[in-house]
């Protein structure tokens, strides 16, 4: 691990500024995914704000009729609040699906949606990676790890977003709101948060330098049923190699791109009166596997129409 | 030497007056390690300051270091010493004074030659581990690589036979195998599986004067005493070996690795103590692992399921220049009769890490492969699988002839079957739903060898009458300290309490440590026999002694008990007698050998498993829903010991079937999962009803206390019958081991 300073600030402004101070600065929450990738020097922050104490740890019904999840928010809270099970149960049961007790406890809501892919080759420092290292090489291309993306991978990069909680937060049309330096505020849509891997994969969020995530605002719950959904290779504290989130009649897919990936495909086939099969097939009409991860077609159109048909998204005629 | 005749005779432990052999009483060190409180090898504290050692691994598989720049890790802070190929310290080469099993490990440490990716080819030290860490990624090395041979599958073509090993063939396989009206011919692929213990290899070394003192994690402490001895080129005598606690071993540390050696030579030259410990990483690519294995196996059977033909050949590989056969079909020459037979095996040598011990190697791999075959051919008979089974039950060992000393087997099955409810499995498969899952049951056998080793061991008693067993054997988490003490106490009618056990120093009388599951039969034994010496000694000090009540008794009539020593109603507490006769102690040591004919018998550990388990056909997921094994090991020293390691071993079978494998990437010879994140063992949600039960037995041709090992032999079959259990669910025959939602997926209609 290199060496490296620290500092607590006090309130938001004092972060932002802290944060600005520094360069090669990096905020600190629960610290679950920045400091393992610190002790393997694939993240090497000269210092370290930790946002952890902030006064942003409140989950407040919004005037909209929707939830405010503060910044810091662990994951354990945001899983366990009476609120949040009541109105978005998709959210619940995705946050409750991943890592383990211990960790949801430690993890935060920014961080978790913040958090950096499990692609194989990104944790074995001694391969070529272009998220590490621009320039370098990808390689998951041509390698044998299999937990790769069928949406929306590029020849840079075909790494997935690990988070569960993401993907239902997108499905629920989660904003999340940003505090930037000089007290810029701003909000955007989750599904405008992280980007496709492009050219640049090492640019993974479209945060500008310096900016932090002070709450995701979850809107007033759709009509209809929600579900989240997710396969992994043991009962529990797994990654998802596939995952759904359904709300209403608002579908995303987890572990399939560099993304919480929304189905707008499926979403307007469901809209057009397509049943659960039909309208994922349409999605997945258009994904790329690359014939290590082809299982991912037939897993992610079972399980969405499952999902479907659970929350009667769609019926097949 | 001793005849296994002489083992029938009773002993206080078959007599078990106070009823302390069997009982469930909890691990003798376990609060101070549900307390943080036991030192493992890298906490001990150092007698000065320490300072900390980081290896630095090859980031190829096959070539040479061909330059080595240090300059930069040289200058970082608080760096002492930074070593490469080109600047180590000369180390003695392992010759044939030590067991062959402890060389392995890479010799000399830092080699030019790279034989496998994440060979070590840097060690960095300094006074922090942060700053010893940062300045290793400051090393800059060259490499001349060369073309590797990585993959298996691809090599299948080059297996030839192992050195000085030879098919067993009984009868003639071929023309009975042709001949059969019922045939089953399938291959079986087990996967390869990483060592994951909790504790990583680790070590605090140093010296005094021309003594080194080692606290490591080891499963055989002379082993890895001789073998630092050699590296060192200085007298066994010369190094002091101690492993008190292991955080798990598995056979993953029959040996000693770059941690030891490394530790100690830079204790020796910047005379300071040194810890160096493995990172998770280092633990998947610098250890051994268990090499997967590729198991065709053929059956002849008659149509009413006696089975003619039997063959099992596995092939299997290790790396190039470390020779190891994970031998996948020697169980099978136990288990089932069939006049003609044929078992072998063929090692494919290649440019990965070591292939090595794995919580009973050979079973452990090879039974998921007959114990699937056995299903199959039940199903084309018609039979059930037990009914199969049964059917073939031999008299004595199929391939030997011998008898067997016990052999349960049947036992194990019928009793399974009555109390797991075998009667509801629906033999089609696919038939039964629970909401959206589709559930299935499956079974299979179990048997595991069971072997007694040379061993020693000391105890002594104090004018307090305190007991103290001290040996040179290992507890790897199993349970050691505890059955030694209750074996102590027992044998010498003191309460658990007055026992003191000491185990992991190269100064104690020598045992060969844990592996094979014959370390409680081993060192149990010579704790015993150590144990009635010094009831003789006793004995003799009382009745020569005018001041006790038993002076001039006849030895034969002295009896023990209740921290007693007694002659019919004369009798005087152990502590009054040693206080006054032996102030300062009596010391006595015994020792077991293995007896002359104890292999006239057929001598193995048996067991049932039977499996629930649910596939959901919309991810192919696998889950176990429950999960029971019967098991005959001998008579069972600790209840509660006894049953962790089985149903230990029972969990790691499950997952073998389900989740745990690793593979090697063709490009570059490192392993894809190389944490705990990425590499799947079960979780607890994975085994939410798993027990076990064992039949009464003892087996008196094991060992003077009728034990036997129980440490491998619930892993041993388990994950056959989970795959078993998986078909009769969804009707999908998987025989490439894990059962992935992948793989399962792809074979759903
Ligand atoms: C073994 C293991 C298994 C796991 N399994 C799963 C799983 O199954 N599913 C799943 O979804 N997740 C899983 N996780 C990941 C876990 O959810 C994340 O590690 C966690 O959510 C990260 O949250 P944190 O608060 O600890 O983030 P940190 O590690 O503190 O930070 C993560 C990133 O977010 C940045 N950051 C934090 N807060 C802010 C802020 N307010 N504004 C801007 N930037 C910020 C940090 O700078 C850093 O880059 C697993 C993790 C582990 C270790
Ligand atoms: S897929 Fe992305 S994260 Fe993985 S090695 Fe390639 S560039 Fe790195």
């Amino acid at each position: 691990m290199k060496p490296f300073t620290y500092e607590r600030p006090a309130d938001v402004t004092e972060a932002l500024a802290m944060a600005a101070a520094v360069p090669g600065a990096r905020f600190l929450a629960g610290g679950t995914n920045l400091v393992d990738l610190m002790k393997l020097q694939i993240e090497q922050p000269t210092h370290l704000v930790d946002v952890s104490r902030l006064p942003l740890g409140q989950i407040e019904e919004t005037a909209e009729g929707g939830l405010r999840l503060g910044a810091t928010t662990s994951n354990s809270q945001v899983a366990a609040d009476a609120k949040v099970r009541a109105r978005y149960p998709a959210l619940a049961q995705a946050i409750l699906s991943g890592a383990s007790g211990q960790l949801r406890n430690k993890a935060t809501t920014a961080g978790n949606l913040l958090q950096r892919t499990r692609c194989a080759y990104f944790y074995d420092t001694t391969k070529p990676c272009n998220k590490r290292q621009p320039g370098a090489g990808c390689a998951a291309i041509g390698g044998i790890y299999a937990n790769t993306a069928i949406f929306g991978a590029s020849q840079a990069c075909i790494a997935t977003h690990p988070s569960d909680m993401a993907v239902a937060m997108s499905a629920l049309d989660a904003q999340v709101e940003i505090a930037g330096p000089g007290g810029r505020a701003r909000a955007i849509a989750l599904e405008d948060l992280h980007r496709l891997p492009g050219e640049t994969p090492h640019i993974e969020t479209t945060l500008e330098p310096g900016e932090m995530i002070t709450a995701v605002v979850l809107p007033p719950p759709p009509p209809g049923g929600q579900i989240y959904r997710k396969a992994r290779e043991r009962a529990s504290y797994a990654f998802a190699i596939g995952s759904v989130a359904v709300a209403g009649g608002k579908v995303a897919l987890g572990a399939v791109a560099h993304k919480p990936w929304r189905a707008r495909v499926a979403e307007q086939a469901l809209a057009g009166g397509a049943g659960p099969a039909e309208a994922m097939a349409a999605e997945l009409a258009s994904a790329q596997p690359d014939g290590h991860n082809d299982f991912k077609l037939k897993l992610m159109a079972r399980l969405g129409a499952a999902c479907l048909t659970t929350t009667g998204a769609g019926s097949d005629q | 030497m001793s005849s296994v005749k002489d083992w029938a005779a009773p002993t206080p432990i078959s007599e078990n007056r106070s009823g302390l052999i069997g009982k469930g009483v909890d691990r003798y060190e376990g609060r101070l390690k549900v307390t943080g409180t036991a030192p493992f090898a890298y906490e001990v504290e150092a007698p000065s300051p320490p300072a900390y050692g980081v290896l630095i691994a090859s980031p190829i598989a096959k070539g040479v270091v061909s330059s080595a720049d240090i300059s930069a890790a040289q200058a970082a802070p608080g760096v002492r010493l930074v070593w490469t190929p080109h600047n180590v310290p000369a180390q003695g080469e392992r010759g044939a004074k030590i067991n062959p099993r402890s060389q392995r490990g890479s010799n000399p440490a830092l080699a030019a030659k790279i034989e496998h990716f994440g060979q070590h080819v840097g060690f960095v030290v300094a006074d922090t581990l942060e700053n010893a860490k940062a300045a290793a990624a400051l090393v800059r090395f060259d490499y001349a690589a060369e073309p590797a041979d990585l993959i298996f599958e691809d090599n299948l073509d080059a297996a030839d036979q192992p050195e000085g090993e030879e098919d067993v063939r009984i009868g003639d396989f071929e023309a009975a195998f042709a001949g059969a009206p019922v045939r089953l011919d399938e291959t079986y692929v087990s996967p390869l599986q990483n060592h994951a213990q909790m504790e990583p290899c680790a070590t605090t070394a140093w010296w005094d004067g021309d003594n080194v003192t080692v606290h490591t994690s080891i499963q055989m402490v002379k082993g890895g005493q001789h073998t630092l001895a050699e590296t060192l080129m200085i007298p066994s005598t010369q190094v002091r070996l101690l492993t008190r606690y292991i955080g798990g071993g598995f056979g993953g540390k029959g040996q000693s690795y770059d941690d030891l050696t490394l530790a100690a030579l830079a204790a020796r030259e910047l005379g300071q103590p040194v810890k160096v410990a493995y990172t998770r990483q280092q633990m998947f690519q610098a250890t051994i692992h268990r090499p997967a294995v590729h198991m065709r196996v053929r059956l002849g059977a008659q149509p009413d399921g006696r089975l003619d033909a039997f063959a099992l050949e596995a092939v299997t590989h290790c790396r190039r220049e470390a020779p190891f056969t994970e031998h996948a079909a020697n169980f099978a020459r136990s288990l089932y009769a069939a006049p003609n037979r044929l078992t072998g095996h063929r090692l494919v040598k290649l440019d990965i890490p070591a292939a090595g011990a794995m919580r009973a190697p050979g079973e452990a791999s090879g039974m998921l492969s007959l114990e699937c075959a056995m299903d199959e051919l039940a199903e084309q008979l018609g039979l059930d699988p037990i009914a199969l089974r049964l059917r073939n039950e031999p008299e004595t060992d199929p391939e030997t002839g011998k008898p067997f000393s016990t052999r349960q087997l049947v036992r194990c099955m019928t009793e399974g079957a009555q109390r797991f409810g075998w009667d509801r499995r629906n033999p089609k498969p696919g038939q039964v739903r629970d909401g959206r899952w589709l559930v299935g049951l499956g079974m299979a056998a179990a048997i595991r060898g069971n072997f007694l080793l040379p061993a020693k061991a000391g105890v002594r008693i104090d004018a307090d009458g305190t007991i103290t067993l001290r040996q040179g054997m290992t507890d790897i988490g199993t349970g050691t300290y505890t059955i030694l003490a209750q074996i102590t106490a027992e044998t010498l009618g003191v309460p658990l309490a007055q026992v003191k056990v000491e185990l992991g120093d190269s100064d104690f009388p020598p045992a060969p440590g844990s592996g094979g599951q014959f370390g409680a039969a081993t060192a149990g034994s010579a704790a015993f026999a150590a144990g009635m010496n010094l009831r003789k000694a006793l004995a003799e000090l009382a009745i020569g002694d005018p001041n006790s009540p038993l002076y001039g008794d006849d030895p034969e009539l002295v009896t023990f008990g209740g921290g007693n020593i007694a002659v019919d109603n004369r009798a005087e507490p152990l502590d009054q007698l040693v206080a006054r006769a032996a102030p300062d102690g009596v010391y006595v040591e015994g020792s077991i050998t293995p007896a002359a004919d104890a292999r006239d018998y057929s001598q193995h550990t048996y067991g049932a498993h039977f499996a629930e388990v649910g596939v959901d056909p919309d991810t192919g997921e696998v889950r176990l829903r429950r999960m029971f094994g019967v098991f005959a090991a001998g008579r069972i020293l600790n209840a509660k010991t006894a049953m962790s390691q089985i149903t230990g071993g029972m969990i790691w079978g499950v997952g073998t079937a389900l989740h745990e494998y690793n593979e090697v990437d063709p490009r570059y010879g490192s392993f894809i999962a190389q944490d705990l994140a990425g590499y799947h063992v079960p979780a607890h949600a994975d085994i939410v009803n798993l027990s076990a039960m064992f039949l009464d037995e003892v087996d008196d041709k094991a060992n003077p206390m009728g034990i036997k090992g129980v440490g491998e032999l619930g892993i041993a079959g388990a994950g056959a019958a989970i795959a078993n259990a998986v078909y009769n669910a969804c009707g999908a025959r998987i025989r490439n081991y894990p059962l992935t939602p992948e793989k399962v997926l792809a074979a759903l209609p």
